[in-house]
């Protein structure tokens, strides 16, 4: 059975012209802003694509990326980033589970209030949030201060413009990513399905880990997704608190630039990092309905 | 029976079993909003080197701000860039939302790939493209150039804001409309939009904080008498510490509390 | 009041198709000026899809859609100029009930006095007459039910459309809203397309009723045509009650266990069967009428106020079921199960459709 419509029957022609008509006329509201995407997002990334096979000499190389093998310190920078990725993601994941739990457990008017806890950071300049943690962990910094007042430690201990100071900063930047997703699939689990597990006989740790963990799997996932790919490609945060001490792609990028103007080089960089977030997303999207996370699709 | 033995979960754990959880959350709580507010004290010190608590309070560094060539210049061009962004940004990004939403046509999934990847391409590499091109279009340290490339970070947002409320509208009140007598337009400027306004009201002003609050485009493309906020900020970060950073920060903290508040009332709002 | 504007709608060759799924197959319909018709099928039938290609949100890929003598099938729906009633009812909440009813007037561009006047003579209408003021939510389903209604045909519209408008509410007010549309439709006059899934609401309010299956329509006849003469298998299993049993074919009659049901019809299908409405049986042996025995023992027998339904099974292992009204039962002891029982169908009863039945 595939005869389509029949070109000859009764306004099949001036049936087909509306339908393509109208299909566009709706489409065409997306245009502008895909227009402009397309001027500043494609275009652009676009170029450096380009401009990452071309050699100081102008002609066509895959030096830079030979380069990115062949030497070590480009090497050591994405074992940075990731490294300081996966830390954060984990940190995020340890703290915004209970914390997002808690959230869900609560009383819509008592979680609405606690709510802006995350809310708030979240809508604050992220650049106020990295000063005033550049404030608080300073070797005289309010943190010092109090856990050498507790006994924690004696001497004032080095929080800042290292590793630490970096993981502390992106963790508290990142962590409301993670929360909302996660606190979004706790709300939509059916609270009779915990009943009915209690109900079954389940203790109460087994009910958690058997029915209610693996329910909030997709927000879990789609959550720690979404922060590990910012992270990938964060850069003021590491910049300021890692005070160059942590050098992640995206600082590398900016320093070649500045110090070097190397374009073929910093794009090479930033392909690179392009790829390897666009194969984070592609493997869990293949796994998980990341779409539908955030825009409820599918 | 008291307060801490009455069951707090589905599966009748009670509250003092749960104190774990209560207080682990508390701290978390606290170290996300200590240091989002850990600024407005440390602005008001008159204090040379960052310290904390203050010895002494003053308005020193407000006066330095508010005194500053550099800084009010620098505030006035994102203010400028941020309401430009809003005002581009909010209506294309819920056209382009309801576009998507209505529409089933293959390309409508191509458009939504184009639409999104502003928020899939890690921000530096935007940043340096949009630095390139513009450098040879003649874009760069231009306020235009800044409402572009900010109105790309922000549609992707208004398009999450905008999808999620036509998700929990019914779209036949566009039908009935339209077989009363209005056409498309009509339908949705008389009957769509005035439901989802406050979605729309949010959209704007997270539309107006994604412009004001972004730093690394900024870096790189805006620059001069045009250069933001954010850009000079960053460079008194990265390079010295300058106190008048607390009191910058401190209004920019009261201006994102103040719309966060907003957006919240106007979500309870529209629940009721 | 007779409607001079009512317009007839004349459907031919309509045509969509989704993949190689028929939503409609060629349909020829034609709905008579100022005629009530109901479009009956199950979920998924192509009734819905047929009501939206006739207000124009379902573009078909061939075929016409006349209004009178004016093709409308390009026509965008705002020009139709066709009232519709959603199944949601899609009342805008933003709006008053007067503003939503004078939408359609606003658009229009009728003069503020006159509009008033109008939103006021639609709310008489439904009943709800200095209710204008109230908003949406403030209404019980019934209410938004009638001003949605008093919506559709605020602007004189040539015709009506309603996709399950009253599927929404409880079964009594659903009863009493059936006959208030009728009531309604005979005060207006204009042509109606009433769309509904269920065959008991089509039989209460239809001139006529097409009912529609696989995207086909199957037969278009009112209401008694239906019950009592059911093109085939279909339409007997799907309106009313039914018990479909194979008859035998034999020198040009057709019997059933060796009685004469019929003579044999002249169509050009090679099997037929035997329709049964269960209320057409009867327990008692009717006088002065030729008739089809039926022996067997009850299977099961269920109290349902006003009837008892009966299910038995005959001596030849078929299952039929029986609705007796309580009043001609003497005795529920005879209705036990496993009690042997003779039923009566009175020649003048029997439905003939051809097919096997299986």
């Amino acid at each position: 059975m595939t005869v389509v419509a029949d070109n000859t029957a009764t306004n099949a022609n001036a049936l087909i012209r509306q339908r393509r008509r109208e299909e566009w006329s709706v489409l065409s509201l997306a245009i502008p802003a895909a227009l402009i995407i397309a001027f500043v997002v494609l275009l652009p990334v676009g170029w450096l694509f380009y401009l990452s096979f071309i050699g100081d000499d102008g002609q066509g190389t895959l030096e830079h990326y030979r380069k990115m093998i062949e030497y070590k310190s480009y090497y050591r920078v994405f074992i940075t980033t990731f490294k300081v990725s996966i830390l954060t993601t984990l940190i995020c994941l340890a703290l915004g589970y209970p914390l997002a739990y808690f959230l869900a457990q609560l009383p819509p008017r008592w979680a609405g209030f606690f709510m802006l806890a995350v809310l708030l950071p979240f809508w604050t300049s992220l650049l106020v949030r990295t000063y005033a943690w550049l404030v608080l962990l300073q070797r005289k910094g309010l943190l010092n201060e109090f856990a050498i007042d507790i006994g924690l430690w004696e001497t004032p201990v080095k929080l800042v413009h290292n590793l630490t100071g970096t993981l502390i900063g992106m963790a508290h930047i990142m962590l409301p990513f993670l929360v909302l997703p996660l606190y979004n699939a706790m709300k939509k689990i059916d609270r009779d399905l915990m009943h009915a597990a209690a109900n079954l006989g389940a203790r109460p740790i087994n009910a958690f880990w058997q029915i209610y963990f693996p329910l909030t799997m997709p927000g879990l996932v789609a959550g720690s997704l979404i922060v590990f790919v910012l992270c990938l490609g964060f850069y003021v945060t590491p910049a300021v608190l890692g005070g160059g001490r942590v050098v992640m792609v995206s600082t590398q990028i900016t320093s070649i630039l500045e110090n070097q103007f190397n374009w073929g080089a910093a794009s090479s960089l930033g392909v690179v990092l392009l790829v390897a977030t666009i194969a984070v997303l592609f493997i869990a999207g293949r796994v998980f309905k990341l779409e539908s996370a955030l825009f409820g699709k599918g | 029976m008291n307060w801490l033995s009455k069951p707090a979960s589905d599966t009748q754990i009670t509250h003092s079993n749960r104190l774990w959880l209560y207080l682990l959350a508390a701290v978390i709580m606290l170290l996300l909003v200590i240091p989002t507010f850990i600024v407005v004290p440390m602005s008001f010190s008159d204090a040379q080197y960052l310290e904390f608590p203050p010895e002494k309070w003053s308005l020193r560094w407000y006066q330095e701000y508010f005194g500053s060539v550099k800084w009010m210049r620098a505030t006035s061009t994102s203010l400028k860039v941020g309401l430009l962004t809003m005002l581009v940004a909010t209506p294309l990004g819920t056209m382009a939302a309801y576009a998507l939403f209505v529409s089933g046509h293959r390309i409508a999934r191509a458009l939504f790939v184009v639409l999104i990847t502003p928020m899939i391409v890690p921000v530096i590499l935007i940043a340096i493209g949009a630095f390139y091109v513009y450098g040879r279009t003649g874009l760069n340290n231009s306020i235009i150039g800044l409402v572009l490339a900010h109105t790309a970070m922000a549609t992707p947002l208004v398009m999450i804001v905008i999808t999620a409320s036509l998700r929990s509208y019914d779209l036949n009140q566009e039908l009935v409309a339209r077989s009363l007598g209005a056409n498309r337009f009509t339908a949705f400027m008389s009957i769509t939009l005035p439901q989802i306004k406050f979605s729309v009201i949010t959209a704007a002003l997270l539309s107006f904080l994604t412009s004001f609050d972004e730093v690394i485009i900024s870096i790189f493309v805006s620059g001069g008498v045009n250069a933001t906020l954010t850009k000079h900020m960053f460079a008194a970060l990265r390079d010295y510490i300058d106190p008048t950073i607390a009191a910058i920060s401190t209004i920019m903290v009261f201006i994102s509390t103040l719309l966060l508040l907003i957006v919240q009332w106007i979500g309870s709002r529209q629940k009721s | 009041m007779q409607n001079d504007t009512a317009l007839p709608i004349q459907i031919s060759g309509l045509t969509k198709q989704y993949g190689d799924l028929y939503a409609l197959n060629r349909v020829d319909l034609t709905v008579k000026s100022g005629e009530f018709l109901t479009l009956l099928g199950p979920s998924g039938s192509g009734k819905t899809t047929l009501l939206m290609a006739i207000a124009g949100f379902n573009r078909p890929d061939c075929g016409s859609i006349r209004f009178g003598d004016t093709e409308m099938i390009l026509t965008p729906p705002h020009r139709r100029d066709v009232g519709m009633v959603f199944q949601s009812y899609a009342l805008f909440p933003h709006m008053t009930v007067a503003e939503n009813i004078g939408f359609p007037l606003k658009l229009r561009k009728v003069p503020p006095a006159v509009r008033t006047k109008k939103i006021e003579d639609a709310l008489e209408t439904v009943q709800l007459s200095g209710l204008g003021h109230r908003n949406i939510d403030q209404l019980s389903g019934g209410q938004r039910q009638r001003v949605a209604l008093a919506r559709a045909f605020v602007f004189a519209p040539r015709i009506l459309l309603m996709d399950e408008p009253l599927s929404a509410l409880d079964k009594k007010l659903r009863e009493r809203m059936q006959i208030e549309l009728k009531q309604l439709h005979r005060k207006l006059g204009v042509t109606t397309v009433y769309v509904t899934h269920d065959q008991r609401e089509a039989l209460t309010m239809s001139d006529r009723i097409a009912v529609i299956n696989h995207g086909e329509l199957i037969q278009v006849d009112n209401p008694e045509g239906i019950y009592n003469a059911p093109a085939n298998e279909f339409v007997a299993d799907f309106i009313g009650e039914s018990t479909i049993l194979p008859l035998q074919q034999s020198n040009g009659s057709l019997y059933y266990e060796s009685q004469v049901v019929c003579p044999t019809p002249e169509t050009n299908s090679s099997t037929y069967s035997l329709v049964i409405r269960p209320e057409r049986l009867s327990l008692q042996k009717p006088d002065n009428a030729d008739l089809l025995v039926f022996n067997g023992t009850v299977k099961e027998s269920v109290y349902q106020g006003e009837t008892v339904f009966v299910l038995i099974t005959l001596d030849d292992s078929n299952e039929i079921s029986v609705r007796y009204g309580t009043n001609a039962v003497s005795s529920t002891s005879q209705l036990e199960p496993d009690t042997r029982v003779d039923t009566f169908l009175r020649l003048s009863d029997v439905i003939v459709i051809p097919g096997t039945g299986q």
